[in-house]
């Protein structure tokens, strides 16, 4: 595994100009943002076939919509917030209701954003995405990921959401990891819990197994970077192999990762859950560490969801064994 | 404290000096902060200069008085103007300046009315501004004080489509308590208006969906304040003014400068900029 820090979005920026050079139907549209998407990598390789609308979102999805419609493969980018937030409605009836094959790809998820605040800050994104039939979601957790990501979305026939950070982000990931929409991967092995987490939160994660390892806990840890659909197989085996899980995510509480693992869970393998997330607040001005930290983002809450999770598994289990002992009346 | 014919009897000159001040302030603020829009807010500051230190009926000591004028900032990345704006009318200490984009700060990267004295409306989200003023200025009409509603909108802000919207049923409501001032600078994030999406005519769209519209340098102080009298005195309709104004203007090397729409100076920049602020007041 390499500790190289690289930029999710940068890599958005030169994966479009590879598509670009590939496919004549590859086109791309911004809002007023291509210097923060990184679209504008695309724009200055291919400038015939880069739109940018202004600061018109809902007018970027629709024309996004009707290019798929002609035969092209779109991908428009904003923040999270403004991508998905502002023309919500548009991304249901004119992108996804149609079965239109275009790719939303936004930049800025979640609170790591930073001094800009709430208003920018997306925390509902993968929430109102998901909620959509027929959506795809994916929240990468690298470089790597994120090029493979891009480049099965163009491929890939139907809506897709793709979020990505501001912040640059550790690759744990080599060329030969293999990507496919829809399957996780177990990035840790570990038998006492099973931690489920995307994107940036991966790489906290990653540091609370560390801590919880120096207490003898065992946790291996999922990316589930395709939150919809959700590898469902992959979710119930880890459910059933460790007996606990924790999810982690930068986002509300409500509609995310937890509620993606929950529902699996629910209907495969229900054992203790706990889930890591913004509890139902808006974001802040400050820091993206502070903020993570704020938030409870942290490798330390982590490990605390853990240990509630494998109390709780304990819990049960002890109750089970009482439940076979008694002698009955 | 001032009474209102006091506060409307300051001229050009006295304005002038007071969004130089509010620029100096302003810049010491952002340096500290180390982030923000300088260019965005220099652009706008005069025209704010103008609002909250003569034109507009506000009262920091009563600042809920419902009777008071409102200013709704649309473009509210400019936060940084309406906060030393604020804070030199009164609704906040000048410490307060110093925690600019901070955690726990009433001085949020984008205004929250939730927690910031003196702001009317929570923005950051282009485009949304003009309807929330048009809100209030529909909920105000019957007011006894007859209060009025003022937005500010960037010209690339006019790209949302909700502007017109908002244009449309200000009209069709014949709201005229509310103004609409464009900071007319002819930039934005990605470069040139005119080259991103251009918004020509801006006066002539404003009265094309039916509103009282006209243009003025947005730096002059003269010719703001006859605009605004202009919006007063106007009973039928909306007025939108279309300020034409410099993005970064008071600091030579922000001015125009697509680069400087959303950073913060360093030392040496800040040191700059004060002295070409001060040097112009022959100090
Ligand atoms: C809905 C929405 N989309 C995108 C942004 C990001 N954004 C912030 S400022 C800005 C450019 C604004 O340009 P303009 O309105 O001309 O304001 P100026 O800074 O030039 O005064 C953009 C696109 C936003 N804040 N809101
Ligand atoms: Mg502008």
């Amino acid at each position: 595994m390499s500790s190289r820090i690289l930029s999710t979005r940068a890599e958005y920026g030169q994966t479009l100009v590879r598509l670009g050079e590939r496919s004549r139907d590859i086109v791309v549209l911004d809002a007023d943002l291509s210097g923060s998407t990184c679209t504008n990598a695309f724009a200055k390789r291919f400038p015939e076939r880069f739109f940018n609308m202004g600061i018109s979102e809902q007018d970027m999805i629709c024309t996004a919509a009707g290019m798929s419609l002609a035969g092209k493969i779109p991908f428009a980018s904003s923040f999270a917030i403004f991508a998905t937030g502002r023309c919500w409605e548009q991304i249901r009836n004119a992108v996804a209701l149609p079965g239109c094959n275009v790719n939303i790809v936004a930049t800025h998820g979640g609170v790591t954003v930073g001094k800009d605040g709430a208003s920018h800050q997306a925390l509902e994104d993968v929430a109102i995405m998901r909620a959509i039939p027929t959506m795809t979601v994916i929240v990468p957790c690298d470089a790597v990921e994120t090029r493979k990501a891009i480049e099965a979305a163009a491929w890939y026939d139907g809506p897709v959401y793709i979020r990505l950070t501001r912040e640059n982000l550790p690759v744990i990931y080599d060329e030969a990891s293999p990507f496919r929409i829809g399957v996780g991967s177990i990035v840790r092995a570990g038998d006492d819990l099973t931690i489920f987490a995307v994107g940036l939160m991966l790489h906290i994660a990653r540091e609370a197994a560390d801590l919880l390892q120096r207490e003898g806990i065992s946790a291996r840890i999922a990316n589930v970077s395709t939150l919809k659909p959700i590898d469902a197989s992959l979710v119930a085996s880890c459910a059933e192999e460790t007996g606990c899980a924790v999810t982690a995510e930068e986002h509300n509480i409500t509609g995310g990762l937890g509620d993606a693992v929950g529902e699996v869970l629910l209907k495969t393998h229900p054992v203790p859950m706990e889930r890591v997330a913004v509890n139902d607040a808006f974001g802040r001005s400050g820091d993206p560490k502070d903020l993570l930290r704020y938030f409870d983002l942290t490798p330390e809450a982590i490990v605390q969801a853990s240990k509630r999770a494998i109390e709780r598994k304990h819990a049960l289990a002890a109750r089970a064994k009482d439940r076979k002992h008694a002698t009955p009346a | 404290m001032l009474t209102d014919q006091q506060r409307r009897s300051r001229g050009p000159q006295e304005l002038a000096e007071i969004a130089r001040d509010l620029r100096i302030a302003m810049l010491k603020m952002l340096h500290k902060a180390g982030s923000g829009h300088t260019g965005s807010s220099l652009s706008c500051i005069d025209i704010i200069t103008a609002l909250y230190f003569s034109e507009m009926r506000h009262y920091p000591f009563d600042a809920e008085w419902t009777g008071r004028d409102r200013f709704v900032l649309s473009k509210g990345h400019a936060a940084p103007a309406l906060y030393v704006a604020l804070q030199r009318a009164g609704y906040i200490s000048e410490q307060t300046l110093d925690q600019l984009r901070q955690l726990e700060s009433v001085l949020q990267g984008h205004p929250d009315s939730r927690r910031c004295p003196g702001v009317e409306a929570s923005t950051g989200s282009l485009g949304q501004g003009l309807s929330v003023a048009h809100g209030m200025a529909l909920a105000l009409r019957d007011h006894p004080e007859q209060p009025r509603v003022y937005a500010l909108l960037g010209d690339g802000e006019l790209q949302e489509g909700q502007i017109w919207e908002a244009a449309m049923s200000a009209a069709h409501y014949h709201s005229a308590n509310l103004c609409a001032i464009v900071d007319h600078n002819g930039l934005q994030i990605d470069g040139v208006v005119a080259e991103i999406m251009s918004v020509e005519p801006v006066d002539e769209k404003f009265r094309a969906f039916g509103w009282h519209a006209l243009t003025i340098d947005g730096h002059d102080f003269a010719q703001i304040l006859q605009a605004l009298e202009a919006a007063q005195n106007c009973t039928d309709r909306p007025t939108a003014i279309v300020a034409k104004t410099i993005k970064g203007k008071g600091v030579s090397f922000c001015e125009n400068s697509v680069a400087w729409h959303g950073k913060a100076p360093n030392a040496a920049e800040l040191s700059a900029a004060l002295a070409e602020l001060t040097g112009s007041r022959g100090e």
